[in-house]
């Protein structure tokens, strides 16, 4: 019976190990190649291991050839300001969706349920043309705005909200505490879990988005780290590939640091375990 | 430091009427609880005593009628400016805010503005911290009363049952509130703590002197705390009354047969021509005309008495369970045409193996065929 269960674990830790090496592959690519020197990449004898250690070259290229550094910056204050906002209109909207009774609300829930189903690639040419219109393109708030609405967080906090004891809610309102001051002083240190499984998610969609910088940013001021990877691929930098996977391993750094910092909060979050 | 307390306020309540859609949950429940009284609803669960209770909150304002608190109309308001304290059934703690945080809530919220609240913004305020040295020290007067100090900086997640009932108290009592309205407090503690919150809640309740509105399904909770109990069931009061008026005046079969622990013994019996009473082996005479026909005699476990099996005027059963509760035997008995009594009867002697049942005519209850009370009063008449 111990030796069955000895043999099981062993089959399921070399099952998960396959699909961790698996996924953990493309990865590791990229930081071998991010340290190996240009002429072995494009060399005919393959090494696992690279036989020059190139790493300082290639990451000195990243940083230095194209503007890497700026676009991290207007791509951290591009996800931050869109999580900032995202938070500030989904956390009430769910909230009312979730425990305020009023006329409609079952309509608008379909709404949010509809707005999941809609990619971004539907209302961006309608959006492109009103920011040009605006004359907004190639700023901060074109690469912001169409997303300072998620119905996937209002979706994923009204599911969330939903568990909230009413009873704790109707003690706040006997307390004197108002509806909005429920959702930030009651609510939201609940959902912080959900808060921050949902930040993950909007981080990493938003940091690795190329779809909608490419259209609306023009100038390098603008640009970021997505765009900037792409700039290693242009004919004038001759596809230095080993650069690439540098810029590549630095702009994806942040995300995987940051997911290890939230790791556990991020589980409870899509798990769903709300408060008691 | 004492909190200087304010009198009581009595509670008003004139024709209340609650719908959801076409169920009627409230049916012009009119009361008046006066202050400082410590008054039960009770009743089965959906029979409204919750939604009366979170009428008079403010929390399921009524369709119809009219609620006065201290005298004050309050139908307008919303819940936090009628004044009144809320205990809930699962105690309702904010679960991220330790007890201390929990307990100042209420007085933050009605002492600091809401920029003294807010992150950051309330460092600039000059005199929020002496407000909150104010507060704190109150929270620490209340929780010295409910012998909770040593657990001021604990989550609630932390506390035990017991505990959270405490400090739910505590933040109903720091407001200092016109009433203090409680939804089945009781019920998620175990039985043995239950008993200990009973005695400990009618103290508090002397030693407030406020008016208590408490809500409960279970009628010794609200036998053994209440000034005056309201019984009620589909959304009226049947009877309201002290609890020895609802146990030894029951206006109806229902009230009868909800109060009392066992419960009532109810005899099927027929009323004859000159108030004459009969009921199996049993032949009464009431002193006042009885219509006949069809009426139901309520017996109290206790006003039956152990006789002679086959005696004259009594009551032939055929035992079948008995329970030895100590100082006192419950008998469970049918009789030929199978109705079930139960006898309390002391247990000074062994019980017999075959007996009947005398009954004690003066602790009698007579119904009506609707269940209503006749007031008569009951002789014995031994049969021929």
């Amino acid at each position: 019976m111990r030796r069955r269960g000895f043999l099981g674990a062993l089959l399921s830790h070399a099952v998960l190990l396959a699909g961790a090496v698996l996924m953990a592959a493309p990865f590791l690519w990229m930081l071998l190649t991010s340290i190996r020197p240009p002429e072995e990449v494009f060399g005919t004898v393959f090494n696992l291991i690279p036989t020059r250690f190139a790493g300082f070259e290639n990451y000195a290229e990243a940083l230095t050839s194209s503007n890497l550094p700026r676009a991290m910056l207007n791509g951290v204050i591009v996800c931050v300001g869109i999580l900032a906002v995202q938070l500030l209109f989904a956390i009430p909207s769910a909230y009312a969706l979730a425990k305020l009774k009023f006329r409609g609300r079952e309509w608008l829930f379909g709404l949010v349920l509809f707005g999941l189903c809609v990619p971004i690639q539907v209302p961006a040419l309608p959006l492109y043309l009103g920011l040009a219109q605006a004359g907004l393109l190639d700023t901060f708030f074109a690469l912001m705005a169409p997303f300072a609405l998620t119905v996937f967080g209002m979706f994923l906090f009204r599911q969330f909200f939903r568990g909230y004891p009413e009873e704790v809610l109707d003690a706040a309102r006997l307390d004197g505490m108002g509806e909005f001051e429920i959702v930030w002083r009651l609510a939201t240190p609940a959902a912080l879990p959900a808060i921050a499984a949902f930040s993950i998610f909007s981080i990493v969609a938003h940091w690795n988005d190329l779809y909608w910088p490419l259209i609306v940013v023009t100038s390098a001021e603008r640009s970021v780290p997505s765009l900037a990877i792409l700039a290693f691929r242009d004919t004038e930098t001759g596809g230095n590939y080993g650069a690439l996977m540098a810029a590549a391993a630095i702009t994806t750094a942040p995300l995987i640091l940051g997911f290890f910092a939230a790791r556990r909060a991020f589980l409870r979050g899509i798990t769903m375990t709300g408060p008691r | 430091m004492p909190i200087e307390r304010r009198p009581p306020a009595g509670i008003t309540l004139r024709g209340i009427t609650k719908r959801y859609g076409a169920a009627t949950v409230l049916d012009g429940v009119s009361l008046d609880i006066r202050p400082g009284e410590f008054l039960t609803l009770v009743g089965p669960s959906g029979c409204g005593k919750s939604t009366l209770l979170r009428t008079i909150a403010g929390f399921e304002p009524q369709d119809e009628g009219e609620v006065a608190i201290g005298g004050r109309v309050v139908d307008a308001l919303p819940p936090a400016a009628r004044d009144v304290a809320m205990v809930f059934q699962s105690y309702a703690l904010y679960p991220h805010m330790t007890v201390a945080g929990n307990i100042a809530t209420p007085l933050e919220m009605r002492r600091l503005s809401l920029a003294e609240r807010l992150p950051l913004l309330r460092l600039l305020s000059p005199r929020r911290p002496r407000i909150r040295r104010e507060i704190m020290a109150e929270v620490e007067v209340v929780a010295r009363q409910l012998d909770i100090l040593k657990l001021l900086d604990r989550k609630p997640a932390q506390l035990s049952g017991g505990q959270r009932q405490r400090v739910a108290l505590g933040r109903a009592m720091v407001r200092d509130p016109a009433a203090f309205l409680m939804d089945e407090p009781l019920s998620n503690l175990d039985a043995r703590l239950r008993v200990q919150m009973r005695t400990e809640l009618a103290e508090l309740h002397q030693r407030l002197g406020a008016t208590f509105v408490y809500v409960t399904h279970d009628q010794v909770e609200a036998m053994t705390m209440s000034d005056r109990v309201a019984l009620m069931e589909a959304g009226r009061v049947l009877q309201l009354g002290t609890p020895a008026q609802l146990y030894d005046t029951p206006a109806s079969i229902a009230v009868a047969r909800f109060i009392g622990s066992p419960p009532i013994n109810l005899l099927p019996a027929t009323a004859q021509a000159h108030g004459v009473l009969q009921a199996e082996g049993l032949v009464l005479q009431a002193d006042s005309t009885v219509p006949p026909g069809p009426v139901t005699l309520g017996i109290r476990p206790e006003a039956l008495a152990l006789a002679p099996e086959g005696a004259p005027g009594t009551l032939a059963v055929r035992l079948r369970r008995a329970e030895n509760l100590g100082a006192e035997w419950l008998l469970h008995a049918e009789t030929p045409a199978g109705v079930a009594l139960t006898a309390r009867v002391p247990a000074t002697e062994p019980v017999p193996e075959r007996f009947g049942f005398t009954v004690d005519p003066a602790r009698l209850h007579l119904f009506g065929a609707e269940g209503q009370r006749i007031e008569t009063r009951l002789g014995a008449m031994v049969a021929a």
